[in-house]
């Protein structure tokens, strides 16, 4: 995850509290979704940002897990997101995912 | 229980798979969740 973002990610659970924050990737592929989750729960894996070493444990879902998609409307979940879905490797992501949040998520 | 009901949500998105515009409008149907950041990342 780009530093700036792990930046405002940082100081946001500060300001809201981790408890209330749900992060929404959009992820092309399951390794870089399942780094970017990592990077939210457990800390940045590269030590590169401001992230390294801190352990928020946030509530992370990728865009296409179903857990997410039954949470929103059908409809615009359709328009916005539909074409990706039948294009990424929806099984693969949701595993990626499934893992990390069973592994380090804190608020579930 | 609605998954992100009176959540703060946090989009990273990606300019390669769904952008952050795109997971904004799905969340955007949820009354009572908030999106306080939303950012599409490049690869490239």
């Amino acid at each position: 995850m780009d530093l700036e973002n792990q930046n405002r990610v940082k100081a946001l659970t500060e300001e809201h509290g981790a408890e209330n924050i749900v992060v929404v990737f959009g992820a092309a592929e399951a390794e870089s979704a399942g780094l970017a989750a990592e990077t939210v729960t457990a800390g940045d894996p590269t030590f590169a940002g401001s992230l390294a070493g801190v352990e928020l444990g946030l509530t992370v879902y990728h865009v296409v897990e179903p857990e997410f998609k039954a949470a929103v409307d059908a409809d615009v979940y359709e328009e916005q997101v539909g074409m990706m879905e039948m294009v990424l490797e929806v099984e693969e992501i949701s595993e990626e995912m499934t893992n990390v949040r069973n592994e380090f998520c804190k608020y579930l | 229980m609605n998954l992100l009901e009176n959540k703060k949500v946090i989009i990273i998105g990606d300019r390669d798979g769904v952008p952050g515009q795109a997971i904004e409008e799905c969340v955007k149907t949820v009354s009572s969740a908030t999106v306080v950041y939303s950012a599409t990342e490049c690869f490239v």
